[in-house]
Parts: C-alpha cells; structure tokens; sequence
C-alpha cells in the first residue's frame, strides 16, 4: 500500500520516468563516494523549480526527509538517504548554462556538470578557477552546497568565492533569490554565503549565478622532487613566505606516487619521499622571474630535483596524473576512508609528522596527498571493510587524525564537507555553544528537519566515528 | 537465501570485482546508457553497487535483470575507471548467474539454444544464411516484401536491419574460396585468418578484401576450414560453457599453423579471441595453449600497421571520420592504428567526432534485443556525427557498420553519407584491384 503522501507524489510528478520506485532504482540512490547504503523510499528527478517547491511543500506537510543529491561523489556522505524518505536528484536540472561576458559571470542550472561551466567561460576568453578534481563528473549544485576547493584554492578560492547569487527552495517550499549580479552586495545577512557549505540542510538549489575572471595570460608547472617528506613541508611555507602566490601547490607522497604509477604511469618519480607540483599564473614575465625564485628556493631546502612544463601538453600531462591520485589510491585495498583535515600553513610540517605516528600506532595503510598550498591534506587510509578488526583500529586512526587537525589549529574539513563521517567531532571543534548557534539556524530555517536530516550535526551522545557493523 | 549458496552466487557473480569500486563516479560521463537512460541505476556505478546488493541477498535477481540487459557491454567505464575496477567481469558474472536463474518460456529457451549451439558454431549454418540473403536479395523477393510491408511484420524489428545488409555474394563465389592466398612480393610475414561467422556470411567480400590488403601489405595469408565462431555473443550472453567449447576448437584448428599472427578484422569477435585465456584460466590442459593463441590474435589494423602500412594508396579527395567499435577500443586496447591507417590515404580529410568512443548502441545483438534503448543511444551518436560533416564513416565491426548504416538512414542522409569497414575503405584504394 502506497502512502498517502506517495500518492501525492505521483500528483506532483506526472512523468513515470521520473519517479522512481522499484527496488533497483532505490538501491542505486543510496550511496556515494564514501560509506555506507541506504534505502529510500522514493527517487524524484525534477526539470525545474516549481517541481522542486512542490515536492518540498509535500514534504514539509507530510515530514518526509529530502535529500538532494547531485552526481554522488560526496566523500562525507552528503547525500545519503539516512531516515528513508525522497532523494531528490538534480542531474536533469541542466538547461541553463550562459556567460554574461559584460558582467562576467555564469548563469546555471544545479545539474550542470563543473567542467562544462569551465569550457563554456574559456570559450569566451574567461576562467572559472574553482576546480576540483571531480570537475569533469560533479555538478554545481553540490559543489556549492559542498563549497568544493581544488588545487587552485591557494591563489584563487573555492568554489564559495565565486558565487555571487543563489536561487534556492526552502524547505517550505518557498522560492527565494539571495545575492544578486553584483560583485559587491551587502545588503543584509550574507544569506548567499550561508548557503554556500551548507551540504543541503538548508534548501535545494535551483540556480547558480557565478563570478568569472579574465583568463591568466600564461602558466607554467613545476614537479619538484623530494627524498624527504618534512622537508616539502618546508618549501611549501618557503616558497609561500618569499611572496610568490602560485594557482596551485600540490603535494603527494611515495605511496601515492607509487599509486599513479602502477595504474597509469605518469613519469612521477617512484623512488622519492614526495613530489611538490606547483603552478605559476599570470603575466609571462612575473612568472619566468617567479619560476626561477621557486626552483633556488625548493633546491636550498633539499629538493632532489626541479623539472619544468611550460607547453600545454607537458603541463596537462602532470595535472592529469595528479587528478587520478585519489582513484588510483584505492587500488591499495578496497575500502577507501578518505580525510581532508586542514591545518594552518606553518603546521603541514609537524601534521606529516603526526600522520606518521598515526600510520605506525595503528598499523594502517595510511597515505597523503593534497592541496598544501593552502593546508588542506588528504590522509587517506586504505583498508578492506570485511576485516573487522582492522576496521576498529582505522576508527581509532581517523579519529586522531581529526583530533590532531583541530590540535594544530586546524578544521575537520577543507573541501568534502561534514555529512555524517565528520559530525561526531563538531562539538571539538566549534565548542558546545558555537555548534549550538549553527543548530538553531537549522531550526529556524527548516523546523520539520526534512532537509537533509541526519547530516553536519552529530545524534544525541554520537561522539566517535563508526565503521563497523 | 541460506548463508551457503549465497557464497556461492557470490563466487559465480563476481561478488570479489566490486571491491574494486570506490563509487567515485569517473565512470559516469563515459557510459552511453546513463547518457541516454538518466538514472544511477543504468550507470557502471549502479550496475556494480546493484550487483553487489544481489550478492548480499539484499536484491532479488530478478531486479538485477533490467539493469543488466539493458547493459550495452561497450565496457568504456572500464577505459574510464581509475581503479581498473574490472566491470566487464561483473557483467558476464551477473549474466551468467541471470542465465541459470532465467525463466525464458520453454520455446524461446528452445530457440536461444538453437541460435547459439547449432547456428552460430556451423559454417554450413552461417553460409545458409548468407545464401538465402543473397538469393532473398536476387529473386526480387526482397523488393517485394518492402513494398507490401510483409518485412515489418518479422520479429524483433529485423527488418529494420535487413534493410541495410550488404548486397551478397552468390553460392558458386562463396564455394571458390581457397585456403592459401601467397603474399605479393616476397613474404614479410604469415598468418592465419579468422573469418568470423557472421563477418563471413554476411560480409564476406570483406573478408575477402581482407585477405587481399594482408597479401598487399606482405603477408601469406591461410585460412583454416575448420574453424568456428569465437564464441563472443555465447559469452555475452551467460553461456559461458558453449563460449568454451567454441574456443577450445578455434584454439586447436589455428594449432596446425605455424603462422605470426591469427588475424581477425571485427571488433567484436577479436575481443573474445584475446580473451580465451581469461575464458580457459582454469582449465589446466588449455589454459598454455589459450595463452599462446592469444599472443598472435591481432586485429587487421594492427597488424598492417605493423608491417608497414600498404604501400602505394590510390589518391582520393574524402572526408571522413571514424566510429571505433567499443571491443576494439575498451577490449583489445587498439586505438590509434585504424586512424592511423584512414590519414595514411593520400586525400583523406580525417575528422574526429566529439566522444568518439561512446558505443554507437549496436553491441552484439544488443540493437535486436533492445532496440528502443538502442535507437536511442545512435541518435545521440548520429548528433556528433553530423558537426563532422563527413562523407564516409570507418568501422571495424559488423555490428557497428549496420548500426551506423541505420543511424544514415534514420536521419535521412543516404545520399550524402556512407558507412564502410575500414578494410573496404582501404581497398577501395589498393592500386591494382586483383580481388578474389
Ligand atoms: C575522486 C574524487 C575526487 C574529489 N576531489 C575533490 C576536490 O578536489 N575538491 C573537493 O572539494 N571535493 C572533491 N571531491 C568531493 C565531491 O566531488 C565534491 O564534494 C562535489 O562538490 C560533490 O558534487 P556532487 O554533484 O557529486 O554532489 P553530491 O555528492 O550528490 O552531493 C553533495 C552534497 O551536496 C548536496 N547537494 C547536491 N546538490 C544540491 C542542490 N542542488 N541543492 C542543495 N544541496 C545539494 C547534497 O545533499 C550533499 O550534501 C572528490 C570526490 C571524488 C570521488
Ligand atoms: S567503476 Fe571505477 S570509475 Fe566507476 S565508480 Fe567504480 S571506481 Fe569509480
Ligand atoms: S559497459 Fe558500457 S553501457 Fe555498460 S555500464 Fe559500462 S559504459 Fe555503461
């Protein structure tokens, strides 16, 4: 027997395609990038907003949770369907996708993929750096609700320091528009940035309004390479305290490098501790100069070797093979847990140390890679979920890499958001009254929790991250 | 289900090769059926997580059916995949298990096993075939049956497919072939040819042209008689243990050569060649021989590609491009040489089409079985096709060839466009003509 507000459904979605609810299409709504399955009860593909408001208000009468949910490659578990309910998948949401080159900016709808927004600006000679490197398969819409990063956070931001205005359904149901078309806009509470991070627990976005900026003039890459891991640390804060701004500053270690390389060989260094990637942008002159800086720099603090990229296929090369980092890891062992903890700058050095102690008390395949230019490290541990025991000892792992985060000064997330891997630790890092403060912001805006339940704030006594079954 | 034979549906259905799959998503973009299909569940990443619930007993086989048809096999996540998660494994798991389980009613079961276990492996079975095309095609017949109407009537829209098969060879053509076709000039190699069932009945004058540009290019070329059908549509379909006979006497017919390569010139069946090891893995007395048969099967491309190219090509002004069948690209891993072999036709304007390597929605008998899905994934190909402005599209399948041949023909542009097999294209070229 359908329920009453299933029956409903079907009023609001007409298109049976688009309602989804036999036993293969739930399962395939119950996962993403990171932990665990769920069932829901309904999937719903929505062509535009008025869809969108009608299903929220249906929701909202009847308490039913929503999830919205974009291509899944949430490593937080952002869009699990964790008390049942209506996945709300904004994939077929994609018609909207045009550059204002007066104003420069983008307008676009949520399922538009984050690549496709990047090629259509540099068609018009403009660049939208936020780039994660999920680009090529995630949507906007759950870049912002993530606030997603990439390397090129260091110079440029992410993906929150580009958007400029929102279209957003409340969980009433209600369509509302924040921000605008301005680069400047002070008008009230920043609801615009608000929303930006908020992984769905405060609406569903409709429409993405962005900022783009004039394309670099020209880039140049560099792979430098290290025997040692601490003494990468060093260069990173050596080049940064020199003055040079680089787009990107990447870092990752011999067992990723030996990742990459077995899976799909790049020319990466096998033998060396690690391997800085950096990129300079901007006019060709500063950088020839700004090159010349960073190679003496990296070579006085110990780098084995500086090699350099200037043609756009050798560079491309280099990036291509650091995007597949995070995949090629995983050949490891199966079960993949991946942490973004960020900690300040100063600290990466004394957190690769930590890590370390981490990877022998526990005894656990822990690796590293990340954006260092800007603190965020991604120790990733690599188990196999069938192996209980080992499990339990990659929860105590896990839970120390946080604490050590917010111990440097750190934050449990740089990019992947809090979803529910992270939400036991809030309380660590906020304090009781700062995660209390956020808590009512939810209830004032979605009274009902059907937006997103179960997600960024931790159940009542839930303080420790689970694994096992 | 008990505790016991769920491990044992998880040995057959692969239940281990999902590990492998870390829901990342890089898959997603490349697969033609979520292109057209829009749902998680008709993705690489859905099929894996779908195949893993049945595993666990938390889905119903009989939900895993859908998704698993509906499956075009192109195995372009797998090219996609940085994990190397070994999808096209799982696949012919779930089938093979969805095989055994299937409720086919008892005549359509009937007709299957006749399709596959006496058709397909008989070359007397496949000449037949060719014969009546050929006779069907030359009595008027075929006219006839257009006009009225009478063909639409034929089961699972075959009549559809009919309308593009190629003009065939008579009965006294076909009982002329030869088993030894020297090489020109002094011999640079030897091979073995491996005529393909379908390819020979149906396209068998370019398998005859194969032969030719091998002799041009320098090689003797012997075709052995007994062999049969590869085995790759019994495999597809989770017949695993036909697939096994069928390699088994290919392997031992091509034995008797003492050639350089086993050459074959479709996609489709040079895919399963190269995997009879992978097929024969457990099997102590063959899996040596299976691996030996496998380091010499070579698609045509590649093979002239390596040695050298056919010299002396006849000039010609064409632009064209070219549609990789899945096999060939995500199987055998043979990208460049076909494209290669297209440029080196002195004329030739090479335009490449967006997406390329997404499956044109032909799949082994994937555009019979499902052919709405299908049509709608060679619309989609048709879409990137256009832009290219091309008059001539290169395959190097069967499957494909006709396929894109319907996606011409669906559009409307037979008066502007062609399909053609990368070897009719290239001997269509050959300076002196001796066919045979
Ligand atoms: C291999 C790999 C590499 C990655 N690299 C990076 C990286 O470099 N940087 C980075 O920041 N992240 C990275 N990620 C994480 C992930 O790709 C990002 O978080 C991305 O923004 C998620 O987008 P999505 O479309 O898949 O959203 P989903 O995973 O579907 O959803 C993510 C969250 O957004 C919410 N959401 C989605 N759409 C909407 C909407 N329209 N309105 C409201 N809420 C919505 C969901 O409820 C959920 O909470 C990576 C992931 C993988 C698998
Ligand atoms: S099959 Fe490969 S590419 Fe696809 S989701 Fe799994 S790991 Fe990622
Ligand atoms: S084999 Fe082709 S159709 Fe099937 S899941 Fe992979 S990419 Fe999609």
């Amino acid at each position: 027997m359908n329920k009453q507000w299933q029956i409903e459904l079907e009023k609001i979605i007409k298109d049976k395609k688009r309602l989804l609810s036999n036993p293969a299409d739930l399962l395939s709504y119950g996962f993403d990038g990171s932990f665990g399955q769920y069932q829901p009860e309904r999937v719903v593909q929505p062509i535009n907003r008025e869809e969108v408001a009608d299903i929220m208000k249906l929701a909202n009468t009847f308490g039913v949770p929503v999830y919205p949910r974009g291509q899944a490659t949430c490593l937080s578990g952002g869009p699990l369907p964790v008390r049942g309910g209506i996945v709300l998948d904004t994939c077929k949401m994609k018609d909207k996708l045009t550059i204002d080159s007066e104003n420069l900016t983008a307008t676009v709808s949520p399922g538009v993929i984050t690549s496709k927004i990047k090629e259509a600006a540099e068609k018009e000679g403009f660049f939208y750096p936020p780039d994660p490197s999920s680009a090529h398969v995630s949507t906007i819409g759950g870049n912002v609700a993530e606030n997603s990063g990439g390397p090129r956070g260091l110079k440029y931001g992410v993906t929150g320091n580009y958007v400029l205005g929102l279209e957003v359904v409340t969980p009433q149901g209600e369509i509302i528009r924040t921000g605008g078309q301005t680069i400047k806009n002070v008008t009230g509470y920043n609801l615009t940035q608000l929303l930006v991070g908020s992984e769905g627990t405060l609406g569903v976005i409709t429409e993405v309004t962005l900022r783009l900026i004039p394309k670099p003039k020209s880039r140049v890459s560099l792979l430098v390479v290290f025997d040692d891991l601490v003494a990468s640390g060093k260069a990173i804060s050596g080049i940064l305290s020199s003055g040079i701004m680089p787009s990107a500053m990447e870092i990752i270690d011999q067992h990723c490098i030996n990742a990459v390389e077995r899976h799909k060989p790049a020319g990466y260094p096998v033998d060396a501790a690690a391997i800085l990637l950096i990129e300079l942008d901007g006019h060709p002159k500063a950088i020839e100069e700004e090159m010349v800086e960073a190679d003496r720099i990296c070579r006085e603090i110990g780098a084995r070797e500086v090699q350099t990229a200037s043609d756009e296929e050798d560079q491309k090369k280099l990036w291509e093979a650091r995007k597949l980092v995070s995949p090629a890891i995983a050949k490891i062992k199966p079960t993949k847990i991946s942490e973004d903890a960020t900690v300040p700058r100063s600290k990466i050095p004394e957190m690769f140390e930590r890590l370390s102690e981490i990877r022998e008390k526990y005894n656990v395949e822990l690796v590293v890679f990340g954006h260092a230019g800007d603190g965020n490290l991604h120790p990733n541990i690599l188990t196999d979920k069938r192996d209980q025991e080992e499990m339990k000892r990659v929860e105590m792992a896990v839970s120390e890499i946080f604490e050590s985060a917010i111990e440097v000064g750190g934050t449990l997330s740089g990019e992947h958001g809090i979803g529910t891997m992270k939400a036991p630790f809030m309380e660590k890092e906020l304090g009781k009254i700062g995660l209390e403060m956020m808590r009512r912001v939810k209830e004032a805006w979605d009274p009902n929790d059907v937006m997103n339940p179960g997600k960024i704030f931790p159940q009542d006594g839930q303080t420790k991250l689970v694994l096992t079954e | 289900m008990s505790t016991q034979s769920l491990k044992e549906l998880q040995e057959k259905i692969g239940y281990s090769y999902t590990f492998d799959c870390v829901q990342c998503g890089y898959c997603l973009p490349a697969c033609p059926t979520y292109e057209t299909m829009g749902k998680e569940t008709h993705s690489p990443r859905g099929r894996i997580n779908l195949v893993k619930m049945a595993a666990e007993g938390k889905l119903d086989l009989s939900d895993l059916r859908d998704p698993i048809e509906k499956c075009l096999g192109c195995q372009a996540c797998v090219t996609a995949c940085p994990t190397n998660t070994q999808y096209g494994k799982i696949l012919e798991g779930a089938k093979e298990v969805l095989n055994e389980e299937s409720t086919l009613p008892f005549p359509k079961k009937k007709v299957q096993d006749f399709i596959f276990n006496r058709v397909f492996p008989s070359s007397k079975w496949m000449d037949t075939i060719g014969h009546f095309t050929w006779a069907y095609q030359k009595t008027g017949l075929q006219k006839f049956a257009r006009k009225t109407g009478l063909s639409n009537f034929a089961p699972l829209n075959l009549a559809k497919f009919e309308q593009v098969l190629p003009n065939q060879v008579s009965p006294k053509v076909r009982s002329s072939r030869k088993g030894f076709y020297p090489a020109v000039g002094k011999a640079k190699a030897s091979v073995a040819f491996f005529k393909g069932c379908i390819m020979d009945s149906t396209f068998y004058s370019t398998n005859q042209n194969t032969i030719s540009l091998l002799n041009h290019a320098g090689a003797d070329v012997y075709i052995p008689d007994e062999q049969t059908c590869c085995g790759a549509l019994h495999a597809h379909s989770g017949e695993g243990d036909s697939a096994k006979v069928l390699a088994k006497r290919n392997i031992e017919q091509f034995e008797k050569y003492d050639v350089d390569y086993v050459v074959n010139n479709a996609g489709g069946c040079g895919a399963q060649l190269v995997e009879y090891d992978h097929l024969l893995k457990n099997d102590e007395q063959w899996r040596e021989r299976a691996i030996s048969f496998v380091r010499k099967s070579k698609d045509i491309s590649s093979v002239l590609f390596e040695l050298g190219g056919l010299p002396s090509l006849v000039e010609k002004q064409e632009v064209v491009t070219y549609q990789p069948s899945c096999h060939l690209t995500h199987v055998q891993k043979v990208t460049e040489a076909p494209k290669l072999l297209a440029k080196s036709a002195p004329g030739v304007t090479f335009k490449e089409m967006d997406d390329e390597q997404k499956c044109c929605g032909s799949a082994g008998i994937y555009n019979i079985v499902n052919y709405k899905e299908a049509m709608e994934i060679l619309d989609v190909k048709m879409a990137k096709v256009k832009p290219t402005h091309a008059a001539t599209i290169i395959t190097t399948n069967p499957g494909c060839l006709l396929q894109m041949k319907m996606g011409i023909q669906r559009e409307g542009l037979e008066e502007k466009v062609r399909a053609v097999h990368l070897v009719d294209f290239l001997f269509e070229r050959l300076p002196a003509q001796n066919s045979i």
